[in-house]
């Protein structure tokens, strides 16, 4: 499988996320600059996290019309599988190749922290590896992670089985205590309507390793492989 | 010259720019005649406390600064030591005290800035940030505005470039009710043969300024940080600094990048004023001159002096000196990453500054007078007279254990920081092996399986009773952190915060720190490789503490086997390493028992015998380094109890504890140095260990249930102490 991973101006989870995918794939992913619209094609496109742009405007608003969101939305329609972390679900939102809006946290904080997040279902290219409803856990680290959308919108992504992972407590239960941002519906990571963009705040990248808390991300960037090679 | 540089420089102009007549006087001397306004803001910035650590420079010299793994010392950006496979890591603690009290956000925010550039410009990839904290009585009014300011001010800035906080210390005591302190460190790692340095080389050579564009902000930080507070603090506020995150994070992979080419001969980060210091410390290293003409600085405003162009303190800017015809190397990386590249001036063999504006000379000064011919002050001292020792016997056992304990965990310095540090991104990177609530954090460093651990340590209240007791203590409890962890103490940043040294008293506990730490540094083989001075933290004439801030780093050659605090599994045994000087069993003199439940400040602080540090703490980073231990914590602020139950409450796991020795409170609660509680399933093998090894160790107990367990009374459960533990800052900061 071959990936690339685009560089915003100010991303700083792209390293984190290269090391996870080269340690699935056996091999390092291409990197892409904002300003470039003519990169290779690849088999993966990763949007990772960080402060694009600064973040300034709104998270995420600015990178969404950059010249490279310009390709990748395209690349999309034609069905390229893309993952954006954290502020990379936030570029997502804003180019709207996902619904809804991901606004300030709740508590007004910034909050770095472990949660637990529940599979809500295997049937993706990103979750093939889990079980629907297996508890994992993996860091959640950001600002604006509270996930909004009008109900009729929350309503088609239950319908349509778009919800990917809802925050938790360690055995399951997607509650007001397991919350760590205020999103609607305890959602933590959705699809687009085929299931090739998956948009998630939580990083599996950093969840690939026992050392260093958990490695319960792994099985997202294996299945990827497998499902992509 | 312009009519503004010609104007007479009148005694309060001198006064005004924190000059004393008898230094102006050294001045004109210098000079040979009165120097211009400009001039004489350039003299003035160098010759600050802040910069040319007049007052401190004498004892500053006795502290032990070399040792085999000492690649640079103090007096560059950084310190830098070697961590094998040909890596380096530069690290440095630095204080933003006077801006942080002033504005909390900004202030903070530009400590966590300045500091992530003295790592960088060394050619580090910075990897942890850490900071210690010092806030007012938490009853005062200003309190809360300034723990959400200064804790929103370093997380908005560190998590924005992505380096990852990885942890500090935060107390509060209402002495620092009109001086808070706020110290930021930041390690970096390099590859050891590609350090970079200050000195200038070669004259003709460009000079290169980078980064952001020079505005009116800031302008006379350097100065500000050289005096004490008074009334009119609002009007101070135009001193300190903006930061921008954004920037430093383009400007960290500009320069890296340029780093990785072979264009710079030397790089200095502009901090403390600005362009004026770090020209004149590029051109002074080199033992040459510099000449810039101020038409060609990126501005942000028209109509800038030559004066605020040279003392602005606007953040995010570099100067550099590139080898001649590299300008287009340099201009295209920060043209990629937007950020302004403007060739400044260059390198001369005359020994002077000269300075243009506008076809016009506006400064011509002999450079080496501004560095080595600054004051150095031999301050009048006097001792710090000794406190009374407080017999254990002599202080009330508590009525009731289980609510001492409670009270005690749930102390604004015991409570949890975790409102604190999960405010702060401090997995970004993938290292974070260690995060923070442990006694050191840990960072793998990057690509091997090493780690570095890091930690800021000071016991002020130690330092009040006796200033060389307490320095000791602060040196001896760093390295201690770090060996509870597994990790070899490599060194020390020092940031030294204290009051007025015009002041006798304040100048004796200078001293007296120094002296203990100096001792301490001896005996560990742990010594100082950068550090700062902040003095004048006092207001309407009362003074700060002695808070001499050690920021340790150490190293751990495999990282899978650092130790936590937190208690593992059931059935384990739990060990004391170290011994209480003297048959009751504890030493409750300075400690927080005696300030938390008796609510008495004073007695002289725990002795730290060296020698007995040294041996207990090899000994134990022997057992971690041979997997003998399941869990490890030093016993420091509280006393044996608390650290047992901080073990308890970081693995959600009981223990039940025997006390020993005449007065049991004071076994509880002693606050004697040089002592560990480990956790081990092997505990004859470590008791025999330890036997050979002549270290004192003694099985307390064991662990298991959900409660903590004192010589079988009562137990107090987990799920309440962990409530009161974790409740008390969450709360404090709700109160709107």
């Amino acid at each position: 499988m071959k990936a690339a991973v685009i560089l915003f101006p100010g991303s700083n989870r792209d390293r984190d996320v290269r090391m996870a995918l080269a340690a699935s794939t056996g091999r390092d992913p291409l990197v892409v600059w904002h300003k470039e619209r003519d990169f290779p094609e690849v088999d993966l496109i990763v949007i990772p996290g960080g402060f694009s742009y600064g973040d300034y405007l709104r998270s995420g608003a600015m990178a969404a019309h950059s010249p490279v969101m310009r390709e990748v939305a395209s690349r999309t329609n034609k069905g390229v599988p893309v993952l954006g972390i954290c502020n990379g679900f936030q570029i997502l939102t804003e180019t709207g190749l996902l619904p809804g809006a991901l606004m300030p946290n709740a508590s007004l904080k910034f909050v770095c922290r472990d949660v637990h997040l529940r599979v809500e279902t295997s049937q993706s290219l990103f979750t093939n590896r889990y079980q629907a409803g297996q508890t994992i856990r993996a860091p959640v680290a950001h600002h604006a992670g509270n996930y909004f959308a009008d109900d009729a919108t929350l309503d088609a992504l239950e319908e349509e089985g778009l919800v990917a992972f809802r925050y938790c407590t360690p055995d399951g239960v997607a509650n007001e205590a397991s919350n760590p941002n205020g999103s609607a519906r305890n959602i933590a990571g959705i699809f687009n309507r085929t299931k090739t963009v998956l948009g998630l705040m939580p990083h599996p990248e950093n969840a690939v390793d026992p050392l260093l808390g958990s490695a319960d991300g792994n099985p997202l960037f294996d299945g990827l492989v497998e499902a992509l090679s | 010259m312009s009519a503004a540089a010609e104007a007479p420089i009148t005694p309060e102009i001198v006064e005004s720019h924190g000059l004393t007549a008898d230094e102006y006087r050294r001045v004109v001397e210098e000079l040979g005649r009165a120097p211009n306004i400009v001039e004489l803001g350039i003299y003035s910035a160098m010759w600050s406390e802040h910069c040319s650590y007049k007052s401190s420079k004498r004892w500053l010299k006795t502290l032990p600064t070399t040792g085999p793994q000492v690649i640079s010392g103090p007096g560059e950006n950084a310190g830098v030591v070697d961590i094998g496979d040909g890596l380096a890591a530069v690290f440095k603690i630095e204080s933003h005290n006077h801006p942080s009290f002033i504005e909390p956000y900004q202030g903070a925010a530009t400590g966590v800035g300045g500091i992530l550039r003295d790592v960088f410009t060394m050619g580090a990839r910075p990897v942890a940030n850490m900071n210690a904290l010092r806030f007012g009585g938490p009853d005062h009014p200003r309190t809360r505005h300034l723990v959400a300011g200064v804790v929103a001010g370093i997380g908005d800035y560190g998590n924005c470039v992505g380096v990852p906080t990885v942890g500090g210390e935060c107390n509060f005591h209402p002495i620092y009710n009109g001086n808070i302190l706020v110290n930021a460190m930041t390690v970096g790692v390099a590859p050891a043969d590609r350090i970079f340095y200050a000195a200038a080389a070669g004259p003709g050579n460009p000079v290169v300024y980078v980064g952001s564009k020079t505005g009116r902000d800031g302008i006379h930080g350097a100065t500000m940080a050289s005096a004490e507070f008074d009334e009119g603090l609002e009007a101070r506020r135009p001193t300190v600094q903006v930061g921008d995150p954004f920037t430093e994070k383009l400007l960290l992979e500009a320069c890296l990048e340029l780093m990785a080419t072979d264009a710079i001969v030397a790089i200095q980060d502009m901090g403390a004023a600005g362009l004026t210091c770090s020209s004149v410390e590029m051109a002074a290293k080199g033992g040459l001159g510099i000449e810039l003409d101020l038409d060609r600085v990126p501005v942000r405003e028209s109509g800038m002096t030559a004066y605020e162009i040279m003392l602005s303190e606007s953040q995010e800017r570099m100067l550099m000196v590139l080898k001649p015809g590299r300008e287009k190397t340099a201009r295209a990386i920060f043209q990629k990453w937007e950020l302004d590249c403007a060739v400044i001036g260059r390198v001369t063999e005359t020994g002077r500054m000269v300075l243009k504006m506008g076809g016009e000379e506006v400064a011509n000064l002999a450079v080496k007078p501004l560095v080595e011919a600054a004051p150095e002050y031999d301050r009048p001292w006097v001792e710090t007279p000794p406190e009374p020792i407080i017999a254990a016997k002599d202080v009330t056992p508590p009525e009731d254990l289980a609510r001492a304990l409670t009270r005690l965990i749930s102390s604004p310095d015991l409570a949890s920081k975790r409102w604190i540090w999960e405010q702060y991104d401090h997995l970004v990177m993938a290292d974070t092996a260690g995060r923070p609530g442990g006694d050191a954090a840990v960072v793998r460093v990057h690509g091997t399986s090493k780690g570095l651990a890091m930690t800021t340590d000071s016991t002020p209240r130690y330092c009040a009773a006796d200033p060389r007791a307490g320095g000791r203590q602060a040196v001896a409890e760093a390295w201690r952190n770090l060996t509870a962890v597994g990790a070899r103490p490599l060194a020390l940043s020092d940031c030294l915060n204290f009051g007025s040294p015009e002041r006798p008293e304040v100048m004796g506990q200078f001293v007296g720190c120094i002296q203990g730490m100096a001792e301490a540094c001896r005996a560990l083989d742990f010594p100082v490789v950068s550090g700062n001075v902040s003095f004048y933290n006092e207001t309407d004439g009362r003074s700060i503490p002695p808070t001499p801030v050690v920021g340790g780093l150490g190293l751990i050659e495999d990282v899978a086997r650092a130790v936590t605090p937190a208690l593992k599994a059931a059935g384990e045994a739990l060990i004391l390493i170290g011994e209480a000087a003297g048959e009751s069993g504890g030493w409750l003199g300075a400690s927080l028992y005696l300030r938390e439940i008796e609510g008495r400040e004073e007695g002289a602080p725990p002795p730290v015998d060296l020698a007995v540090e040294r041996r207990n703490g090899d000994f134990v980073r022997a057992l971690v380094a041979d997997g003998h231990l399941t869990a490890c914590h030093d016993i420091s602020d509280g006393g044996l109890l608390v650290a047992v139950a901080e073990m308890a409450l970081a693995g959600n796991l009981g223990a039940d504890i025997e006390t020993a020795g005449a007065v049991p409170h004071a076994w509880l609660f002693g606050e004697d140095q040089g002592r560990y509680v480990i956790t081990t399933g092997e505990p004859d093998t470590v008791l025999g260990l330890a036997a050979r090894a002549g270290v004192p160790a003694r099985r307390i107990g064991s662990t298991g249930g959900d409660a903590l367990t004192v010589d079988g009374a009562h137990p107090i459960s987990l799920a309440g102490l962990r409530d009161a533990h974790e409740g008390w800052l969450p709360a404090y900061m709700a109160v709107p």
